[in-house]
Parts: C-alpha cells; structure tokens; sequence
C-alpha cells in the first residue's frame, strides 16, 4: 500500500499536498502497527521464554557412540577397570598383569603403559576401586599383599593448547602393604581411604576376612604432609561364607559384606579392632544371585546388580536405636541375561549397567526411572565406565572392542513423581515431600520435591483470604449500598490507596512489629475475634434504645464512623486484658498451653502473622472489585424489590447480592491470584521453612518466597535453575488462568447489566 | 424483641459496616504508625541516668535513652532468672538504649522497673554519634591534643565543639580525595587495563601502543602517589585530637575526634535546639550515605537508585505502552482476537511480579547481557559488564512490569474520548493519523500521565523482581558520576525498597536499625501516595472533562 502511494505521488505531481499526508497516514499506521504487535509480542516472550528455560528439563536423554575401536593394549591383559578424566580426552585401562594403560577416549590410541610395581613372581588375583571421583583402586596379590595406586591427569596449557598427561601416584608408597600375615591369596578386598584413615579389608582364599586400618600420625611438631606416620592394626573379623563383594562405607563405619546366595551382612567396624555383627539381611529373592554390589554417590546407599536382570537399591534406615537395612526400589530391567556390570555417576545419583544383550543403559535412582538405554554391541558388554561428568560412556564388549559412548543426560533427576510425589530420600525413615535444593557436596540428593512450596503458597494464600474475604465483601456491601454517598467518597479512595503500598513495607512491619505484638498478646488477638462483632452488636442494639433526638445527630449511612471508636476501644480492650486473661486461663503462658494440650509448636512469624499481613495487601483489590459489582447492579432492581415491601437488609442479600454474585466471585479470584504470587510479605513474615504443616501457629514457604531466596544462588542451565523457572511459570499460569476466569466473569456479568 | 430486630437485618447492617470500620482502621493505624515510628526516629531523646540495683549485686549505675516499656508476665519472668516479690501478676521492665556498643559488648539492655531508682537527668550528659560502633554516653571528661590535655572541665565542652569542626572539615577533605580524586584515577587506571586487553585481543598490541599505555599508566600512577601522600597527610593531622570521658560504669575511655559524627548534650538542649536538631538529623537521613552497615547515618544512595531507576524505567515504558494502546484501540480490528489480547495484557498486570524478576534474570541478564558482553566487552571477560545484575536490566524488567498498567490507563483514556470528536475531525477532512496527533492523543495526555505516574508508583514499591536484576545493599558508586560515558547503566544500585527488607531482616543489628527502617518506609510510603494521589486527581479531571463534551 506504501507503493502505491509513493506510485501515486510520483505521478501526479499536482495534488502532492494530498498525497504526502495520505502517505503520512500510511506511515503512522504502518508505525502503530509494528509497534503495537511489537509490545504485545514483548510481553507474550515471557511465557514463552519461561517455557524454554523449563523444557530442556523434560527431554528424553540421548545416547549416541561416537566411536568405536579395539582395546588399546591388548597384550596386557584382561580389562579390570575403566576409568575416564574430567575433560573426557584420557582414559585408563586397568588390567590383570597390573597394567595401567592410558589411552585417547575418542581413538584408542595409546598414550602411556604403566607397570605398577608388584614384586617378583606375586601375581594379581584380586581388584577393586576406591572412590571413582580419587581415582584410587587396589591390587589384591596371591601373596597377601595389596598395592594401592591412583591415577591422577596433570593439565598445563603450552602453546594455548591444553594438554593432559596422565600419571600413577602411590599414596602409600610404591612397596606393597601387607594385609595378610599368613601369605594367603586375596580372592576380594575394599578399600576406603580419607584425608586422615584408610581401611582396607580382604578376603583370603580360605574365606578369612582381614582388616588392615592406616591412620595418619598428626604431627605436632611439622605441618608437613609427609612426616605423617602410618599405623597398621588388623584384625580378624566374623567370617562370611561364599563372598562376591566387599564394601566399606565411607565414614569406614560399617562394612557390608554381600554372598553370591543374595545376603549381605553389615559389620559394625568403628572399633577396628573390634569389629561387631549388626545384622544379615537377604536383599534378593530366593534364587537370584548377585553379581555386583556397589555404592550409590554419597556412600550411602548400595546398589545390587542381580543376575535376573535388576538392580535393587537398599540403605540403612533408622528405626528406634538401630539402623537397618531397608529396601528402598528396584530398577527392572528386560535383561534376563543380567546385568554385567554396574558403575556410579561421580556427581549424581544416577548410574550405569551394561548387559548381556550389549545394552547400556543410564537409572537415576532418586526420580526412580531407566534415563536412557541403547543397545551398542552384538556382544556381551563386559565393563562399563561413565565420566566424571557423565557425558560419556566407556563399555567393553565380549569381541574386545571399546564402544565411546556420548551421553547427552542433563537433567535425570526431574520427574513427575519427583516433583509432585512422595520420595524415599537417603538417610530419611520414609518416604516424604521433602524441598533442599542444595549443598556444597556432590554427595547430596537434592531434593526437589515442589509439593512443601505448592502447599505453602496455598497455605498462606488460604489464611489471607480467611482473613481479607469477610472484611472486603463487608465493607463493600456496606460501601456500595448503605453508605451515605458522602461518606462514600472519602472512603473508597483511602481503602483503594492501600493497593499501592508497597509490600515491602507491609512485609516489614508484620515481620517485625506484628508478629512480636501478636506473640505478646496472643489471647487478646483471640478475643478479639469474639468480642468485636459482639461488642459492635451490642452497641448496635443500645444505639436502636437511645432516645431519637440523639440518634438524628448521626444520619443514615454514617454507621461506619460512628463505629470507628468503637472497634477502637474495643480492640484497644481486648488487647490490654490479653494478659491477664492469659493469667488466669492458661497460666500465663498460652503457647506453653498450646502445646502440652495439642502438641501445637509456635514460631513467631507465623501463618497468622502472613494471614494478616498478606490480608491487608488483598483486601483493597477484593474491596474495589466488589464495591464497583455491587455498586452498578442496576437501581430499578433494587427500587422494585423495597417497593414490594421487602426491607433494605432483604433486598441486599437477596436481589442486589445474588445480581453481584458473580463479580464478587472474580473478586475473589484476582484477590486469591494476588495472595498466591505475593512474595515480600511472605519471605519476610515467615520463617521460610518448607514445612507441610497446616497449623496456623507455623511458618511456610512459598513458591515465589522460594524462588527469591534460592534464584540468585542457582547456577545457569542446572537443574535447580529450570525448577525455579519451573516455579515461576506455574505461578505465572496460576495467576494468569485465576484473573482471566475472573476476567470473563466480570465481562458477562457487564453485559448482563447493560441488557437489565 | 431481639428476635425481631435480628429479623429486620438491622444488626447484619451494623456488622457490614464494622467491617468497613475495621479496614479504615487498618489503613489509618498503619499510616499512623509509619508515621509516627519514622518521624519520631530523629528526635533527640532525653539520656537518663539511674541505679540499678539487682538485689543479691550491688547497684550500678545506668545511662541510656529509653526507648521501650513492656509489661511481663511473672512466669516469663522466672523462667529468665528472676525473682520478684510483688503480688502483681505481671510487671514493666523498660528497654534502654545504653550506647557504648564497643565498652560493654552490646546497645540495648532491659531494665525492670521494679529495680531503678534515682532516676535522673544530669544536664551534662554528651551523646556522641559515632562512625563506628554506635551512640556513645557519658560524662565529658578532658579534652587532648597529641595525648596532653587541653582543655578539662567546664570548658572542655566549648574546645570540644570547635575542634570538631576542625576535624569534620579535615574528614570532608579526605572523603573528597578517596572518593573524588582516587575513585577517578582508579576508573581510569582500570580503563587503561581494559583498552590493553581490548588491543591484546584485536591483535593490535604494538610495542608503541604498549608503550602509550603504560605511559599514561605510570601518569596516573605518579597523580596517585601524589594524592596518596596527601591523604597520608590529612590522616595524620585529623588524629591529632582526643578527648576521654567516663561511660557509666565508671571507666574512662580515650575517643579520637576523627570517630564522630556530631556531639550534643540531649537533657542540655531546648526545645528549640532540638527542633533544630531534628531538622539536622532528618536532612542527614536524606542526603547523606550510610553508615554502620546501613543501620545509621542517610539513605541517599537508595533514594538515588530508585529515583534513577524509575526515570529509565518511565522514559521506556510510557511510548511503548502507548503505541500498544494505540494501535488496540484506534489501528486494530476490533474483533475477538483483539479482545483477547486486551483480558490477557489485563491479566498480565496481575502476574506475580517474581515471574518478571525471573524472566529479567533469565532473558535480560545472562541471554542478552551475556551477549552483548560477548560482542562489545570482550577485553574485561570473564568479568561480566552487562551479564550481571544492574540498573539498566531492573529498569527493563520493571518495564514490562509495568507497560500493562500503561497500556490499560492509556486505553481507557481513549476510549473515554467521544466518537463525536473523531468523527467530526475525519468529516472536516483530516487523516486518521491527523485525527489521532492532532486530537485524540492531546485529548488523552492526562490518561497517558495517569497511566505513567501508576507505572512510576508500582515501580518504585517493587521489590521482589529486583531483588534478581540488580540491586545490592550497598552500592560502592551510583550509577551516575563524573568519569565518563557518565551514566552507568552496567552498575548495582541502592533501592529504597529493598534497603526497608535488607536493613530490617538481614542486618546484624535489628534493634539498632528498626527506627531507620520505619523512615525509610514512611519515605517510601509519602512518595508513593503522593504519586498515587496525583493520578487519582487527573483521572477524575478527566472523566468530568469528558462528562462537560458528551452533553
């Protein structure tokens, strides 16, 4: 159109005047236009952008194989232990001739061979690895002697380019440790080791298990590292028959022993020369065997691959004194050829098993789900290793071949049944709704559960509304039909004023003026409850009794002044005599009462308190929204109805309220929307605990309070930062669908009175 | 009778009507008590002096201003540790603001009534205001300079004052430099770094560009000495004087000059004096930075940002919201689509306003401040400029807070605007962008005000979103300053509103800090009514300028 008019003005030249103004008026609408829509898209980014952020958290994880090649260093025997370092560039082959063979992840190509220093005709006949994230592992020798080695990656830069050179550290020295006196071949061993002691148990051939304790000597004379001394102990522990694996925790409390007939039995070995039977739990059908038994990250809860294919995780549960062992969950898989080796993410939860069949396949065990599985050979996949930071998969196939394998798995730990479900968290007696999102260790299970901080918006939104609904409706019913229009005047904007205040300063004030008040007199804010609508009552009635002549002095319409003093002398009184009522009914200490009667804890800022608060905050809204409902319903109705006799009373509460009714329903709504996402008044009047408790005398946190705390703390992309965006577009959803029914509402409802 | 007089309605009348009492109460009482906590805050109170003699101990003496009475319960009372003889069932106990935080470990003690005695108010009590540490009372005792005493007694009051004005001139001079000239040289020596990195990265780092910056470099390295040593100066000389005096436990203590703030003997003052005093406090309140981690001394700073933040805010959100305005009412069809945009643009202002805070962390903050750093601050990677929270995100997210409240006030405003007048201007033969800019936008100007000045008072109570996009508790420099481009739009700011939740809720102080926070909300309350108020007025000027055209 904008051609046109140019074509036009170009070709007749005469009437330019008139052109260039059409033309001007195409500009401006073509302006408007763009702008207009620009603005409006503007604001439709924020759901939009809000639902980008959160979707990556609920795509599918992927697997490809990336490459695929022989095993480097086939000379050197069978494969033990896979291991990768964090830039995914070097990995480690641990053989049986105790080699370790460094080698490119992504071609195979050898970098290094390592010969760990065994002495002379010892042969290997025993392996396992401490702490995937140290990198230590142990070589148990025919002779009763263990090695423990450490594979570490030295990074340096020269030339801008990074470069990784991967090296064997012996933390306690290259001589053998022996942990067998008698000389015995170790057939299993564990190991554990910290900053200050390592415990290493083994199994000899004739089924002995032999503890061997290394604590580092504190010297008080030198801070050096080195001139700490080592001491040895061992002990000889109950024996256990037919064992498959040994593992000791990482506290190196208990040691939990595991046979192949599918018992694991956990030792007490805090006294490591005393080591004590706690129990002997059977963790499997009858039946099924075990194949491998390993620690989920943290070193709490063990996982146990079966020969049926499953992994079944258990973690000792507190029940009265004592631990136990408890089963937690099972992972079933289709395997039916079983699972052939398992091995734990170093940073989550989550964990890999190879199969038979030549599936690898990725759990989580907190959302309690299998992530991902592909199957990457025709063979058996015999050993399986995942990187420090779980982007890639090793796994060595019965053919010998290494499959590298990329994992794209960002967010494993987000379910449905996560966020909205009970959870069986470690350490925890049972299954609970449990918000702690972070810690400073990668041995934590976060725990996400949204269902505290739904019920805390709820909560707080529910004792608002209790609180503001009956004083809003009221005051508007009384504002928009009994008030003298005088009155009227005045007072509409003064309530309607209080939408502006910022919370802020509500928030504050009930935080640090009402809640200690409230606390103070917490029997007379009780009282009030009641001897305020009765007072006003009563005043009421001897107000009718008082002679007309007085009562003209006040016209119709101007009760709501008259009562001004009243409800202030009367709230005045109940709070004075708060504390004396409080002597002499609940002794003086009414929360002490409340407790020993109901068990009811009491925090100081409380629901009441954010009741109150967050009440005040949505009174306004809910005031103005039915004062204009009522206040339009059409006069001829409201004529009509006192005409045919009915009183002023009859007539509000069965014409004028009924026609309203459904603008006071929207009221209700967009006041409800404003409690829900309403955040400064909560996070500042309550203690911001993510509890699941409905008692009015306790705290909450909500979801916008939550996303306040947290938001700035939470790292880019984790997954802490998609499940606060999460939060905020179900509190954007939530307001928006709130407003908009009640939106719809009030549009019907004001074409229904233009129709009246 | 009864039965009947419930039966007309009447009492249900009567509740309806308590219950608007209840929230004028609510709204009243809660201006009042702003009010009256914030104002009082300034007012210099009188400082006693009592005994205390708890029995079992002997008496001490006890100096202070009191600020709080409470009545306890017994109960409460022994599960302290008291024991009281009196057959009441609860008694006061009074809250002392003792001062003195770094001679007795703490400001505020509770005293219970029952134990003073010999209260009393000596005319010469000095309170001292203090840069660190809080109030100081006591008596005045001698007056040093370089460690031998000057001035004692009676006269030491007359030495104190004038060498205090020494002193607080001497400190001007040093906040001057340390802010002023250092700050200055120290943003330019940070440039200089910058522009090195900028030519290390464009591969232009010639040895004779190299060599033009460090000589610039060592230029202000010399100017920097130079200001050094003055400063060294200054601080010498402005320790020079001291004066003891004795807190109420009867020890001296040695204070430097170079620690206060300002001195004054409270029982000494008139009530004139104080009156004057107040105003000297309440304009420190305003134009003056914090102290004491933000529980003394002015909210300037906060004021500052908010006010600054709010100009960008507006001067973004008002054209956007009224082209939006604009083209719903006068250029889009009106039809269903278009009534949809106008409930969902409605129901957007009713949006939790975290929702935006997140968004503006999320798309803002690290999507396009992320970016532009990547494109136009590569040399002061991996320090963020723009990827970080500041002003110009919390003015942006603040905007699209705010533009429905625009969109809405401007839309009503037009739509208020008779359909004789569009007409009439479209029949004399004017265009319809004519008609729009030279009728209907005069005539809805006032709408558009009322639509900003809404946006303007949301903005400035807005917390929450904040909170995300860019403000701090305290700023090390405002946004806006003598080193050029001279608008910072890349810094943190101060805001009034979150100084009210930070100094409140966060500071290690609270009952040192609660009366400065109730000034600041009473600040922040009066700004926001007033801008409130304002908008109320032009909107019904507007509506009965219409009502006059349509008859």
């Amino acid at each position: 159109m904008l051609i046109q008019s140019l074509n036009r003005f170009f070709t007749n030249t005469g009437t330019s005047r008139f052109q260039w103004r059409g033309i001007k008026d195409r500009l401006m609408s073509i302006c408007m236009g763009v702008g207009g829509i620009s603005v409006i898209i503007a604001i439709v980014l924020i759901f939009f952008y809000l639902l980008y952020v959160v979707f990556p958290m609920f795509l599918p994880a992927k697997m490809d194989t990336v490459a695929s090649y022989p095993r480097p260093a086939a000379q050197l025997g069978q494969t033990l232990h896979f291991a990768m370092e964090e830039q995914n560039e070097v990995a480690v082959r641990l053989t049986d001739q105790a080699y370790a063979v460094f080698f490119k992840a992504r071609s195979g190509e050898v970098i290094d061979e390592v010969r760990l220093p065994l002495p002379a005709k010892a042969k290997v006949s025993s392996f396992t690895h401490g702490r995937l994230s140290s990198g230590l592992f142990i070589y148990g020798l025919d002779n009763g002697q263990v090695v423990v080695g450490q594979h570490q990656y030295d990074v340096s830069y020269p030339n801008d380019k990074r470069k990784i050179t991967p090296r064997i550290e012996y933390p306690f020295g290259a001589k053998p440790i022996v942990a067998d006196a008698q000389k015995r071949a170790i057939q299993q061993l564990a190991l554990r080791s910290d900053e200050d002691q390592t415990t290493i148990v083994v199994v000899t051939e004739d089924g002995q298990l032999q503890l061997t304790h290394l604590q580092k000597e504190e010297s008080m004379l030198s801070d050096e590292e080195d001139s700490a001394s080592v001491q040895i102990s061992s002990a000889m522990l109950p024996v256990v028959e037919n064992i498959k694996s040994l593992l000791i925790e990482y506290g190196q409390r208990y040691l939990y022993v595991a046979e192949q007939s599918g018992y694991i039995t956990v030792i007490d070995i805090s006294e490591k020369t005393e080591p004590r039977f706690v129990e002997r739990k059977q963790v499997v059908a009858e039946g099924i065997q075990i194949n491998h038994m390993t620690f989920l990250t943290g070193g709490i809860s063990l996982l146990i691959a079966t020969s049926s294919g499953d992994v079944v995780q258990w973690f000792p549960v507190r029940r009265g004194e004592n631990t136990e062992l408890t089963h937690i969950r099972s992972f079933i898989t289709e395997e039916k050829s079983g699972i052939r080796d398992i091995e734990t993410e170093q940073r989550r939860k989550g964990f890999v098993t190879s199969s038979g069949q030549g599936v690898v396949a990725i759990h989580h065990s907190t959302a309690h789900s299998t992530i991902v599985s592909k199957k990457v050979s025709d063979y058996t996949i015999q050993h399986v290793a995942i990187s420090p930071r779980a982007d890639y998969v090793l796994a060595e196939s019965a053919d010998h071949h290494i499959q590298f394998v990329h994992v794209d798995n960002e967010h494993p730990e987000i379910s449905w049944a996560v966020l909205w479900d009970k959870v069986w968290y470690e350490s925890y007696e049972q299954p609970d709704y449990t918000w702690q999102s972070s810690s400073a260790s990668n041995d934590f299970e976060p725990k996400y559960s949204l269902m505290p901080l739904a019920f805390g918006t709820l909560k707080a939104a529910f004792y608002a509304m209790l609180f503001a609904v009956p004083l809003a409706i009221m005051g508007a019913i009384y504002t928009a039909y009994f008030m003298a229009p005088k009155m009227r005047t005045y007072v509409k904007p003064s309530i309607e004023i209080m939408e502006a205040l910022p919370t802020v300063i509500l928030g504050f004030l009930a935080g640090l003026w009402l809640a200690p008040v409230i606390e103070s007199h917490l029997v007379g804010v009780f009282a009030m409850l009641l001897l305020l609508p009765l007072g006003v009552l009563i005043f009421a009635l001897a107000w009718q009794q008082l002679p007309a002549s007085i009562r003209s002095l006040v016209p119709d319409g101007w009760q709501a002044a008259l009562l001004i003093p009243v409800l202030f002398i009367l709230g005045w009184m109940a709070l004075s005599f708060s504390a004396p009522m409080e002597s002499v009914l609940f002794s003086g200490d009414m929360k002490g009462w409340l407790d020993r009667h109901f068990g009811l804890g009491y925090d100081q800022r409380n629901s009441m308190v954010v009741g109150i608060a967050m009440g005040v905050a949505v009174i306004p809204t809910i005031f103005s929204i039915t004062e204009d409902a009522i206040f339009s319903v059409p006069k001829h109705l409201t004529f009509g109805s006192l005409a045919l006799g009915a009183t002023p009373w009859q007539t509000m509460s069965r014409v004028v309220l009924l026609t309203a009714s459904p603008g006071i329903f929207s009221a209700v709504m967009i006041g409800m929307g404003r409690a829900v996402g309403e955040t400064m008044i909560v996070l500042m009047a309550t203690g911001n605990t993510p509890v699941m408790d409905l008692s009015i005398f306790q705290g909450m946190r909500t979801l916008s309070a939550n996303i306040a705390v947290e938001m700035p703390e939470s790292e880019v992309d984790s997954t802490h930062y998609r499940i606060l965006f999460l939060a905020a577009l179900v509190l954007f959803a939530f307001t928006f669908m709130f407003n908009t029914v009640a939106e719809i509402v009030r549009h019907r409802l004001r074409k229904k009175y233009s129709s009246l | 009778m009864i039965r009947d007089w419930f039966k007309s309605g009447t009492p249900w009348i009567w509740l309806n009507a308590a219950a608007v009492s209840a929230s004028l109460i609510i709204v009243l009482g809660l201006l009042a008590l702003i009010a009256v906590r914030g104002l009082g805050h300034f007012w210099p109170a009188d400082v006693m002096q009592a005994q205390y003699t708890v029995p079992g101990s002997s008496a001490v003496t006890v100096i202070g201003e009191l600020t709080d009475t409470e009545s306890v319960s017994l109960e409460d009372l022994h599960s302290a540790g008291y024991t009281l003889k009196t057959d009441k069932l609860r008694v006061d106990r009074h809250l002392i603001k003792t001062g003195n935080r770094d001679v007795i470990g703490s400001d505020f003690r509770w005293l219970l009534e029952a134990y003073l005695s010999d209260v009393s108010y000596p005319q010469n009590i000095i309170a001292l205001e203090r840069r660190e540490w809080g109030n100081f009372y006591g008596y005045l005792k001698t007056i040093k300079e370089d460690g031998k005493v000057v001035a004692e007694g009676d006269a030491s009051w007359s030495e104190l004052e004038q060498r205090l004005e020494r002193v607080l001139d001497i400190f001007e001079q040093i906040r001057e430099i340390e802010k002023g000239a250092i700050g200055d040289v120290n943003y330019a020596i940070e440039d200089l770094r910058l522009e090195r990195r900028r030519l290390e990265l464009g591969g232009e780092d010639t040895p004779e560009n190299l060599k033009a910056l460090v000589v610039k470099r060592q230029q202000f390295q010399k100017e920097y000495e130079v200001l050094q040593i003055q400063l060294n100066e200054l601080y010498r000389i402005i320790n020079r004087d001291s004066l003891t005096a004795e807190v109420m436990d009867g020890r001296v203590i040695d204070i430097s000059l170079a620690k206060l703030v300002r001195i004054y003997r409270p029982n000494d003052l008139s009530v004139l004096g104080k009156v004057g005093f107040y105003f000297v406090r309440l304009w420190e309140f305003v134009s003056d930075e914090p102290r004491e981690a933000n529980t003394e001394g002015g909210i300037f700073p906060a004021i500052f940002g908010t006010v600054m933040m709010v100009l960008i805010m507006s001067m973004m959100v008002t054209p956007f919201g009224v082209i939006a305005a604009v083209y719903l009412r006068e250029y889009a069809k009106q039809g269903p689509v278009t009534r949809t945009i106008r409930i969902a643009v409605n129901n957007l202002a009713g949006v939790p306003s975290i929702v935006y805070g997140v968004f503006g962390l999320g798309f803002f903050v690290y999507f396009l401040g992320g970016n532009i750093d990547h494109l136009f601050y590569p040399e002061a990677l991996p320090a963020p400029t723009f990827g970080t929270p500041g002003i110009l995100w919390s003015s942006l997210t603040l905007a699209i807070l705010t533009v429905p409240v625009v969109i809405v006030a401007t839309e009503e405003g037009l739509s208020r605007i008779p359909r004789a007048i569009r007409e009439g201007s479209l029949a004399l033969g004017a265009t319809k962008a004519e008609t729009l800019w030279r009728t209907i936008i005069p005539m809805a100007t006032p709408a558009m005000m009322t639509g900003m000045i809404l946006a303007i008072a949301r903005a400035a109570g807005e917390v929450a979103p904040l909170m995300l996009v860019g403000v701090v508790k305290l700023a090390p420099s405002l946004p806006l300053d003598g080193n050029a481009p001279f608008l910072h739009l890349d810094r943190k700011f101060m805001h009034l509103g979150f100084h009210i939740y930070d100094v409140g809720f966060q500071s290690p102080n609270v009952e040192a800090a609660r009366p400065l926070v109730y000034a600041t909300a009473l600040l922040l309350v009066v700004v926001i009514i007033i801008l409130n108020l304002a908008a109320i007025y032009i909107r019904n000027r507007l509506r009965e300028q219409y009502k006059g055209m349509e008859s």
